[in-house]
């Protein structure tokens, strides 16, 4: 009975659509801090802010953008598809609105990564 | 005389059962004959009839009526007296056995059997009660089964406290105050319910410590219900209907 990464009962997709949102949140709310820090920068500290912009030019982090716009839209059109959930009236295709959420994100992260690259 | 469908294969069924108290436990293993058409309540009752007598399990009706002998099979809440065994196995890696466990959420007693007191006093605590509006003396009042509201009443009705809704939730596991799907989905039912008088007491009921707002809208109450009914579709109107009696300060 070896332990699973997810235990079966939340082996189905709305279940991941809970914790896609759950994760993306938490991963926004690390990442807010930092971002205020840096246009912080921008009021006290131009020298500063130059060497962070210089850094971001990085491979690397460039790529992590991709990712962080990915955060930020599945967890946007997530957020939209629970308040229709909650506050419209019930619709039978919650896992439609889930998938069409992550392919939206998908979506608006690719064309920004074009547009970045 | 057994018919086709009871003949045991020449397989063997292997089988881990949960056994213990509400303080420990530990899975057993059991080689049971398999047959072309069992259930796992038949997989349990082959083992206490003729490996483990002392196994403790619940059931009653055997057709799906009842709600009494649901339990974890293969990790995922389930009605066992109408999961087959083949229908259990999907998705499971071959040569692991079946696992058979007691319902998530809820205290042991022993085994398979779990205490169903705090589930069904939930359901007391959201007002689960129906409130007549009228006497004995007066006519029974007529409701039209085209109405919205009774259609609404209607389609969460079919409840028979089986309590998987409740073993499936993690918004239970987190939160032990939390009434659950099917208390939740007992009082829409009332809600909707034109002879019902309770509708405020129910609403200031469900929107509480532990009410209906405490629901993250996993659906897994909804995915698993062997009714096929749709607990967290109750819990969204019950979330609009408190949210409109809250703002027109009638809770």
């Amino acid at each position: 009975m070896g332990k699973l990464l997810i235990k079966p009962h939340r082996q189905h997709p709305l279940w991941l659509a809970f914790i896609l949102h759950r994760l993306s949140g938490l991963g926004l709310a690390i990442f807010l801090p930092v971002h205020f820090y840096v246009l912080g920068l921008a009021l006290n500290d131009q020298a500063g802010l130059d060497r962070f912009l210089h850094w971001s030019d990085n491979p690397l982090v460039r790529f992590a953008e991709f990712g962080l716009v990915f955060l930020l839209a599945v967890h946007f059109f997530g957020g939209l598809r629970l308040l229709a959930l909650e506050f419209l009236p019930w619709s039978p295709r919650q896992k439609t609105y889930a998938a069409l959420a992550v392919a939206t994100s998908f979506f608006v992260t690719c064309a920004f990564w074009l547009n970045a690259v | 005389m057994l018919s086709e469908a009871e003949k045991p294969t020449a397989e063997f069924l292997d089988v881990a059962i949960w056994r213990g108290n509400a303080k420990r436990g530990v899975f057993h293993s059991y080689k049971v004959p398999q047959l072309e058409n069992q259930t796992i309540l038949d997989v349990v009752s082959y083992v206490q009839r003729h490996i483990e007598p002392k196994l403790t399990y619940r059931f009653a009706c055997r057709v799906g009526m009842c709600g009494s002998c649901a339990m974890m099979v293969n990790g995922r809440p389930m009605w066992t007296c109408r999961t087959h065994v083949d229908r259990a196995m999907r998705g499971i890696m071959r040569g692991n056995p079946l696992t058979i466990e007691p319902l998530r959420n809820l205290p042991v007693i022993k085994d398979l059997a779990c205490d169903m007191s705090g589930f069904f006093e939930k359901w007391t605590r959201a007002e689960g009660r129906f409130h007549p509006t009228r006497t004995r003396s007066e006519a029974i009042e007529a409701i039209s089964p085209d109405s919205d509201a009774r259609k609404a009443a209607n389609e969460a009705i079919e409840c028979i406290n089986c309590a998987v809704c409740y073993a499936a939730c993690d918004a239970v596991t987190g939160n032990k105050h939390y009434l659950g799907p099917a208390a939740l989905n007992r009082a829409w039912t009332l809600i909707n319910d034109q002879r019902d008088g309770g509708r405020n007491l129910r609403l200031s009921a469900v929107s509480g410590k532990g009410g209906c707002h405490n629901c993250h809208s996993q659906q897994s109450c909804s995915n698993y219900c062997p009714n096929e009914l749709n607990p967290t579709m109750s819990i969204t109107g019950l979330k609009r209907e408190t949210t409109k009696a809250a703002l027109k300060r009638e809770i």
